[in-house]
């Protein structure tokens, strides 16, 4: 069994508009250094299954095509053997 | 003949019963729910994907519900000719089914936005808009995720195929920035696919058909669809 765990990004160049603003919500608090927020998704599941190119397979598939919208958004994951 | 609109319900729809309502009751054609776990289309002559928020847009909105098994079923309908039109949610699943092209992201503004806006009627040469003799409408718009975007390939594409058939304007149909309620691109508030046989819009036209509801700029889109098919 793998345990995979899945991030979801806008592509850089498109506009972030809830990064954005939580941004500002940053620079209110004082975080003066903190720049270019980007909010992604964190997707975390199991695989069961004891071959890890399968699993790979399968968590690649998954995310291309449910997960993410390839349009605007990349992803990568890890896959991490669990007993 | 009257033309029978089939309305799919998605878990989560909440304009299925406006389009049923506008379509039948208003406009007098024939009308029948799709339960999105059917695959039957009952015969249904224009399927419309109704506004709402289809599994909680969970995910991305629409992202789940292009999944349901009626969506196939609707796919195949689309891809032979027959006549789709999502609005709002609807709109949303189009994209992600593939059957229109681009995504949609949340409103520029983070809010979301429901008031009228006017929008232009850019061509008159598909059966959404071939009666429409008003080149402005005036619609409700109520969603949080209509910042229509594509790469700059495919909007190049549909601007030049004519694919955009409505943009936000002035109420004299100006262009502007100030008239655009979500940051869409080219302040774009609907398109059609290159068969010009599946439309998707934001805007709400099913919530304007009723002469009681003092607009009725809505209904224009469903009478031409039924005068044109």
């Amino acid at each position: 069994m793998y345990k995979a765990t899945v991030i979801v990004k806008r592509r850089p160049k498109i506009l972030d508009p809830e990064g954005k603003a939580v941004e500002q919500g940053a620079k209110l608090l004082g975080f003066s250094n903190v720049k270019k927020t980007r909010i992604g998704k964190y997707i975390e599941f199991f695989v069961d299954t004891a071959d890890k190119s399968a699993a790979e397979k399968e968590v690649k598939e998954y995310s291309e095509k449910l997960l993410s919208n390839p349009i605007m958004e990349d992803f990568e994951f890890t896959l991490e053997e669990v007993k | 003949m009257k033309p029978k609109f089939g309305v799919v319900v998605f878990p989560g729809s909440n304009c299925d019963h406006d389009a049923y309502f506008a379509v039948k009751k208003v406009l007098g054609f024939e009308a029948e729910f799709l339960w999105h776990k059917e695959k039957e289309l009952k015969g249904s002559d224009v399927i419309i994907l109704p506004g709402g928020f289809s599994y909680g847009d969970y995910l991305r909105t629409g992202a789940i519900a292009r999944f349901s098994p009626i969506m196939e079923s609707v796919y195949n309908f689309a891809e032979k000719g027959g006549v789709v039109i999502g609005i709002c949610n609807g709109f949303q699943i189009l994209l992600e089914l593939g059957l229109l092209p681009g995504a949609m992201m949340r409103n520029e503004s983070l809010k979301f936005v429901c008031k009228d806006v006017f929008i232009r009627v850019e061509n008159n040469n598909n059966i959404f808009t071939k009666s429409v003799d008003q080149k402005i409408l005036k619609i409700p718009v109520a969603h949080g995720e209509g910042n229509y975007f594509a790469d700059e390939q495919t909007l190049d594409e549909i601007e030049k195929n004519g694919q955009v058939l409505f943009r936000y304007v002035s109420n004299k149909g100006k262009i502007g920035s100030e008239f655009n309620p979500n940051g869409s691109l080219n302040n774009i508030a609907g398109i059609i696919n290159k068969k010009k046989n599946v439309m998707g819009l934001m805007p709400h036209p099913e919530r304007c058909c009723d002469p009681l509801l003092g607009n009725t700029d809505g209904s224009l889109l469903f009478k031409s669809v039924a005068e044109n098919l």
